[in-house]
């Protein structure tokens, strides 16, 4: 007994020590600076001198402010992409998922944009939006249409970002539906063809239903990623946009926070965004629960 | 050639639609080689020119000189290289120590390092910028290497997954040899799940080389910023000018590691993406 107690002791002390790293890093650089942001969303705070603290002020402010309640209403704006993205992604594939020449080929060319960098990406992009000589423009003149100057116009600069984020993003959602697909046992098609169902019942009862937790990861890790757009914007509409019609909640934090030093101002948009996020993952987890008990 | 033999009028539509989509998935990026090629008025032609007349190669050694192309590259390279290798030694330990170590309150441990995962990085960039200026690290590589050095909770998380896979029996066994907990982990356990780091760490190296919004809150002196800050700023400073073929040179070498990295381990990249997603 002696012996084994020891040997546990042993065994704890080890497991600390291995973990200690990624648990001193939570504590330095997470939930530290949290409560920091928490305590500096109260105060008035330029990020040089002291903290005043101001009580409700900050958020007073922030509920009066025009220009964060664009950038709010920007960022979920542009998260209409989601659907549009998980749709396109689900189609190509299922269109992939068949004995078909050349799907490795396609794969690596949907997945490119992926992993390149996002900062390039935007500048290829800035310029294929470009309204004399850019690239989209030139595609649509072939059809006759004359396409705005996209990124300047205070309609189209959301639209735009959102097909470049599309184009951007497709490929990973694609492959995770593609790995999903691949994993759906294959006598379930059969025995479906065998009974008659025609196309849509199989996709609606088999196919769809096989892919829900795929669904749910993509929707879920979309929308807090969409929550936090930044890069884009930064390089695109260096200035927010016309009219700030493209100035995203990050967009604006850091502007506030380190252009403008309002680091008390710019804590509390940061804890409303963290907020937000936190809220809307809570809601698709709950509603997963429910709708995985329905299926039972 | 099964696909002959079964050929189904479907097989062929989906061909020809994701062929159309590839098509548009491929086309900005040779717009953008062929871009960089050009000469000016290539450039501005209309209808666009999608194959230069003659390639104009001076873009690419104009680049080298019209900016800190160079050493965006190497402070990238120093970030990436720290912060992956040192954060991918430290994450595959605490995965194991999470996955087949027994101490109190592991579990508790555990939950509360994956609620991190659920704090996006503007709500704690402020104070993370506070903290280290009063370091004086700002305008040095330092805050964006150290808190890599303290691991990545998306792999530790990923890598604890994959030992619940190795039996728990070899461990004992190791025990009872006497080996020390250090020496389990590096002669059994590192080796046994190594194709699973060599993917995330992967997966860690693009993330942390295409990072943009860390990098230009730390760094202002162009000789200290990362290649995506200096292709933004080529951006900025050129387009005054319309100099797109020198920006789209500079953009297409600041896509090309990340390129060669992706069809050298194309089958690792999408295995892991694809584990990753469908079982979490």
């Amino acid at each position: 007994m002696k012996a084994r107690s020891h040997l546990y002791r042993k065994e704890s002390y080890y497991g600390y020590l291995f973990v200690l790293a990624p648990v001193v890093g939570y504590l330095l650089f997470t939930l530290y600076p949290l409560l920091y942001t928490l305590y500096g969303s109260f105060t008035d705070w330029d990020g040089l001198g002291q903290m005043t603290f101001i009580g409700l002020d900050n958020f007073k402010d922030i509920v009066a402010d025009e220009l964060f309640y664009k950038a709010s209403f920007n960022t979920i704006f542009m998260m209409i992409g989601i659907p549009i993205e998980i749709t396109l992604a689900l189609l190509l594939a299922m269109g992939l998922n068949r004995k078909m020449f050349g799907t490795t080929t396609f794969r690596v060319i949907y997945y490119v944009p992926v992993i390149s960098s996002l900062a390039a990406v935007s500048i290829l992009w800035q310029w294929a939006y470009n309204g004399d000589y850019g690239l989209v423009n030139q595609f649509l003149a072939l059809f006759g249409f004359e396409g705005p100057n996209w990124l300047t116009d205070k309609y189209t600069v959301k639209p735009a970002l959102i097909l470049m984020m599309i184009w951007k993003n497709i490929g990973y959602s694609m492959l995770l539906y593609l790995a999903a697909l691949q994993s759906v046992p294959k006598d379930y098609y059969e025995a479906a063809a065998l009974d008659g169902a025609n196309s849509w019942k199989i996709f609606w009862n088999i196919t769809f239903p096989m892919v829900k937790p795929v669904t749910f990861f993509i929707v879920v890790t979309k929308m807090i990623g969409g929550a936090q757009i930044f890069t884009e914007v930064n390089i695109m509409t260096p200035t927010g946009g016309p009219e700030y019609s493209s100035a995203t909640v990050v967009f604006y934090v850091w502007k506030k926070a380190f252009e403008n030093l309002q680091m008390g101002y710019a804590s509390g948009m940061a804890m409303l965004l963290g907020l937000f996020i936190f809220i809307i993952t809570l809601v698709q987890f709950r509603l997963n629960e429910r709708s995985s008990k329905d299926m039972e | 050639m099964l696909s002959l033999k079964r050929f189904k009028p479907t097989d062929l539509l989906a061909f020809i639609v994701i062929s159309i989509g590839g098509v548009f998935m491929i086309a900005p990026l040779l717009w953008t080689l062929s871009t960089s090629f050009k000469s000016k008025a290539e450039v501005f032609a209309l209808p666009p020119v999608w194959i230069p007349e003659t390639f104009h190669f001076e873009k690419y050694i104009e680049i080298w000189e019209k900016g800190p192309l160079l050493s965006g590259i190497q402070n990238s390279l120093i970030i990436t290289v720290c912060v992956t290798i040192i954060g991918t030694f430290t994450s595959s330990l605490a995965a194991f120590a999470f996955a087949k170590l027994r101490f109190p309150f592991k579990n508790m441990i555990f939950l509360l390092l994956l609620s991190a995962l659920m704090i996006p990085y503007p709500a704690v960039m402020i104070p993370q910028f506070i903290l280290f200026s009063e370091f004086g690290w700002v305008d040095t590589l330092k805050p964006l290497i150290v808190p890599g050095l303290f691991g990545n909770i998306m792999m530790i998380f990923f890598l604890r997954q994959y030992l619940t896979s190795v039996p728990s029996a070899i461990i004992e066994a190791a025990k009872v040899d006497g080996s020390s907990y250090f020496g389990i982990f590096s002669k059994i356990i590192f080796p046994l799940i190594r194709p699973a780091v060599a993917a995330q760490l992967i997966l860690w190296f693009m993330a942390v080389w295409n990072d943009y919004l860390a990098p230009i809150i730390y760094l202002n002196s162009p000789e200290k910023q990362t290649l995506q800050l200096v292709i933004a700023n080529f951006n900025a400073t050129y387009a005054i000018q319309t100099d797109y073929a020198l920006i789209m040179a500079a953009s297409f070498v600041a896509l090309l590691p990340m390129l060669i990295i992706f069809l050298v381990f194309q089958k690792q990249i999408i295995e892991s993406v694809a584990i990753s997603g469908v079982k979490g």
